[in-house]
C-alpha cells in the first residue's frame, strides 16, 4: 500500500489464445459502452487501437517543433561561430556562405527530432517503469509471447462485471482474472 | 468473367512473388523459442569465432596505440598521396552501413514485407559498421585526444571549426548517423526485449532483459504510440541513407584534384554505399540463415530481392564509373583526361582499377538469371566480391587521383605499411566482435514484427475469402500455399 494511493480501483482481465478472439472480444464490449479498454498483446494491432479511443498523439507535433529549433540551432551556431566571433577570411570567400551552413543544419534536424521522438515516446509512456500491477498475474507473461489480453477498467458494479464476464467468455477467453490496483 | 480474370491475377502473382515472405507453420509459442533459442544456448563454435575475433581485435587495438604513440608517420601515408587507407577503409564501412539503414528504414516506409524478419540484423550491422568508421578519421587526426576540437563549443581560444569545410559537415552527418541508427534501432529492440525478459530461463537473464525492456507489457495504448515514434525514427533515418555518404563524397568533390572534382559523386557514393552493404548483409545473413535454421521466415523471397537490389545498384554504379570517364573525355580538361583515361586504367594502380571494374561491374550480372539470385553459394561468394570490390574501389578513388596530381614533379606512389593493415584487417575483427556478442545476446530477428507478419498473412487467408474461393484456387491464388503443397 503506497502513501500515495488515493483510492482502489479494480479491474476486470481477460486472456484470449487468439488475436480474432480477442478483435471480437474487444468490439462486443465496446458496443456493450465499457469504455475504459486497454489490450496487451504480443505484437502491434493497429486495427484494434480504435476501439481503446485514445486521443490522437502530440508527439509528432513536438518532434516537427524540436526538428525545426533543432536546425535553428544549428544553423544559428554555424554563423555565430564563422561569421560572427571570429570570420575568417579565407582566400575572400563570403563571410557568410549560406549553402556550407546547409549539410550540418540538416543533420541538426534530423538529429534533434530523432532525440525528442525517441525520449518523448518512453516519457509519454511513463517508461522505464520496471513494474507494473498486471505483471503480478500468474501466466500474464504469456502476453508478450502468444496470448491477447482485454483489461475492462472501472467496473462499477456486479452487474457491470457479470455482463463484461458473460461478453468476454462468449468471445472465447480462457479466462477472466480481477485485477484489484493503487490508482496513481 | 470472373474466371479469367482470376486466373490472370494468379499469374501475375506467382511471376511477380514466386516465393512467400516466410513458410514458417509454427504457432506463436513455438516461434516464439525458435527465435530467441540462439541467445539461451551457448555453442563451442561461437566460442572460436569470438576468440578469432578478439584476437584480430587486439590486433587493432595495437595498430591503433601504435598509431597514437608514434604519430601517422606510421602509416604509408605522405605527400601527395595524405589520404590513402585510413579514408579508405572509413568510406568504405560507412558505406556498408548504409544498407541497414536503407533495409529497415527506408523499406518500412514502402512497406515492404520482407523487412520483417531481417531488419535488426542489417541495423545492428550499420551500427557496428559506424563504429569501425568512426574510428579511422579519429585516428588519422594525428592528436585523437583533441577530437573534440571539431565541435563547435565555447572555448577560451574563442576558435572554431570552420564549416566551410567538408570535414566538420562528417563530423555532423557520421555522428548524427550513429545517434539516429542507434534510437531506431533500440525502438525497434524493445517488444522482443520483454519477449526475452517473458521467456528467461532463470532470475538473472529476467532481471537483465527486463531492465532494458524498460517495463514494456504491450499494451494497446504503448503500441500505439510505438508505432508513431517508429515511423517518424524511419521517416528521419531515411534522409540519412542519402545525405550521410553525400557529405562523405564531398570531402572529395569539393577538392579541385581531377578524379574527385565531379558532381556525380553525391549519387554515385549513395548508390556504391548500399550495393557494398547489401553485400555484406547477405555475408552475414546467409551463415545466420543456415546455422540457426531460420530458413522459414528468411526465405527465398529475402535473398532474390536483395540480389535484385544488389543488381540495381550496381547498375547504378557502372552508369556512375561510364559517366565519370564520359565527363572527363567530353570536358577535354587535361588533368581529367589524365586521370579517368591513362592513370587509373594503364598506371600503376591499374591492376586495382580493372580487378574493381570487374568485381563491381561484371559479378551483379549473374543476378539477372532468377535462379542465381536464390542460390546460396552464388550469393555468398559474389557478395564478397562486391564487398572486396567496393574497397578497391575507395581505394582507387582516393589513391590513384593524389599519387599523380597536376605536377609530374611531384608524384609519388604509395604503398601501405603494416599499421595500415592491421588497422584494416582489425576493423575487421572489431566488427566480427560486435556482431557475435549481437547474436549472441539480443533477439536478433525481430520477434513481435515476424508475429504480426503472420497474423496478416493468416488474415488475408482467412475466413472470409475461403467462403467466397473453392480451396484449390486459392491454393493457386496464395502462393504461401503454393509452396507448402511442393
Amino acid at each position: 500500500m503506497s502513501i500515495f494511493s488515493k483510492r482502489r480501483r479494480s479491474s476486470l482481465l481477460a486472456e484470449f489464445a487468439s488475436p480474432e478472439e480477442l478483435a471480437r472480444a474487444l468490439e462486443a464490449l465496446r458496443t456493450a459502452g465499457y469504455g475504459e479498454l486497454e489490450t496487451y498483446t504480443p505484437f502491434d494491432m493497429p486495427r484494434t487501437t480504435p476501439a481503446l479511443g485514445l486521443r490522437r498523439p502530440l508527439l509528432p507535433w513536438l518532434v516537427a517543433l524540436a526538428g525545426l529549433a533543432g536546425g535553428i540551432t544549428t544553423y544559428w551556431i554555424q554563423w555565430f561561430a564563422n561569421s560572427w566571433s571570429y570570420p575568417l577570411n579565407v582566400g575572400g570567400r563570403p563571410l557568410h556562405p549560406v549553402p556550407a551552413f546547409i549539410p550540418a543544419t540538416f543533420e541538426g534536424t534530423v538529429l534533434t527530432a530523432a532525440l525528442v521522438a525517441f525520449f518523448g515516446l518512453f516519457v509519454s509512456l511513463r517508461l522505464p517503469a520496471l513494474w507494473h500491477p498486471v505483471f503480478e498475474i500468474d501466466g500474464f507473461e504469456r502476453a508478450t509471447v502468444d496470448r491477447f489480453w482485454i483489461e475492462v477498467g472501472g467496473v462499477q458494479s456486479e452487474l457491470d462485471a457479470r455482463q463484461m464476464r458473460h461478453i468476454a467468455n462468449e468471445a472465447g477467453a480462457l479466462r477472466i482474472v480481477p485485477l484489484a490496483m493503487e490508482d496513481r | 468473367m470472373a474466371e479469367p480474370a482470376r486466373a490472370m491475377g494468379a499469374h501475375d502473382h506467382t511471376v511477380l512473388e514466386p516465393y512467400p515472405v516466410s513458410r514458417d507453420a509454427r504457432d506463436d509459442a513455438a516461434l516464439t523459442d525458435h527465435l530467441l533459442s540462439p541467445i539461451w544456448t551457448r555453442s563451442r563454435a561461437w566460442w572460436i569465432l569470438f576468440t578469432v575475433a578478439g584476437l584480430l581485435t587486439l590486433l587493432f587495438v595495437f595498430s591503433a596505440t601504435w598509431t597514437i604513440a608514434k604519430g601517422i608517420g606510421t602509416w604509408g601515408n605522405n605527400i601527395p598521396v595524405a589520404w590513402a587507407f585510413a579514408i579508405t577503409d572509413f568510406v568504405w564501412w560507412i558505406g556498408i552501413g548504409h544498407a541497414g539503414t536503407f533495409i529497415s528504414a527506408f523499406l518500412i516506409l514502402l512497406a515492404q514485407r520482407w523487412r520483417a524478419s531481417v531488419n535488426r540484423l542489417a541495423e545492428a550491422m550499420t551500427l557496428f559498421a559506424l563504429v569501425n568508421a568512426g574510428l579511422f578519421p579519429l585516428l588519422h587526426l594525428g592528436r585523437p585526444w583533441f577530437f573534440y576540437w571539431l565541435i563547435p563549443y565555447p572555448s577560451t581560444t574563442r576558435v572554431w571549426p570552420n564549416f566551410r569545410s567538408a570535414l566538420p559537415w562528417d563530423v555532423a552527418a557520421v555522428a548524427t548517423y550513429f545517434t539516429v541508427s542507434l534510437l531506431f534501432w533500440y525502438t525497434g529492440l524493445v517488444p522482443d526485449l520483454a519477449t526475452a525478459r517473458d521467456r528467461a530461463p532463470g532470475r538473472i537473464r529476467r532481471m537483465i532483459y527486463g531492465i532494458f525492456a524498460l517495463g514494456w507489457r504491450g499494451a494497446g495504448r504503448q503500441w500505439r504510440q510505438y508505432r508513431v515514434v517508429y515511423i517518424i525514427l524511419a521517416g528521419l533515418a531515411t534522409p540519412l541513407v542519402i545525405s550521410v555518404h553525400s557529405v562523405v563524397s564531398l570531402d572529395f568533390s569539393i577538392a579541385q584534384l581531377p578524379g574527385w572534382h565531379s558532381t556525380i559523386f553525391p549519387p554515385y557514393f549513395v548508390a556504391g554505399a548500399i550495393y557494398s552493404g547489401l553485400a555484406m548483409v547477405l555475408m552475414l545473413m546467409l551463415p545466420v540463415r543456415r546455422i540457426f535454421h531460420l530458413e522459414d521466415v528468411i526465405t527465398e523471397q529475402h535473398l532474390d530481392r536483395i540480389a535484385k537490389l544488389i543488381l540495381a545498384t550496381g547498375l547504378m554504379l557502372a552508369y556512375s564509373y561510364m559517366c565519370e570517364a564520359f565527363i572527363a573525355w567530353y570536358s577535354g580538361d587535361h588533368f581529367e583526361r589524365y586521370t579517368y583515361l591513362f592513370a587509373r586504367p594503364r598506371g600503376p594502380y591499374a591492376w586495382l582499377y580493372w580487378v574493381m571494374t570487374a568485381a563491381n561491374i561484371v559479378t551483379p550480372q549473374l543476378f539477372w538469371f532468377a535462379r542465381l539470385r536464390t542460390n546460396v553459394v552464388v550469393l555468398f561468394l559474389a557478395s564478397v566480391v562486391i564487398w572486396a570490390g567496393m574497397w578497391m574501389e575507395r581505394f582507387v578513388i582516393i589513391v590513384t587521383s593524389l599519387n599523380r596530381d597536376f605536377l609530374p614533379s611531384s608524384w609519388h606512389l604509395y604503398a601501405p605499411s603494416w599499421v595500415d593493415w592491421g588497422l584494416l584487417v582489425g576493423s575487421l575483427g572489431v566488427f566480427l566482435l560486435l556482431f557475435l556478442a549481437f547474436l549472441r545476446w539480443v533477439p536478433f530477428v525481430p520477434v513481435s514484427e515476424v508475429k504480426r507478419l503472420h497474423f496478416e498473412l493468416r488474415r488475408e487467408e482467412g475466413p472470409l475469402s475461403a467462403g467466397h474461393e473453392p480451396p484449390e484456387e486459392r491454393a493457386v491464388t496464395r502462393p504461401r500455399r503454393v509452396e507448402e503443397e511442393r
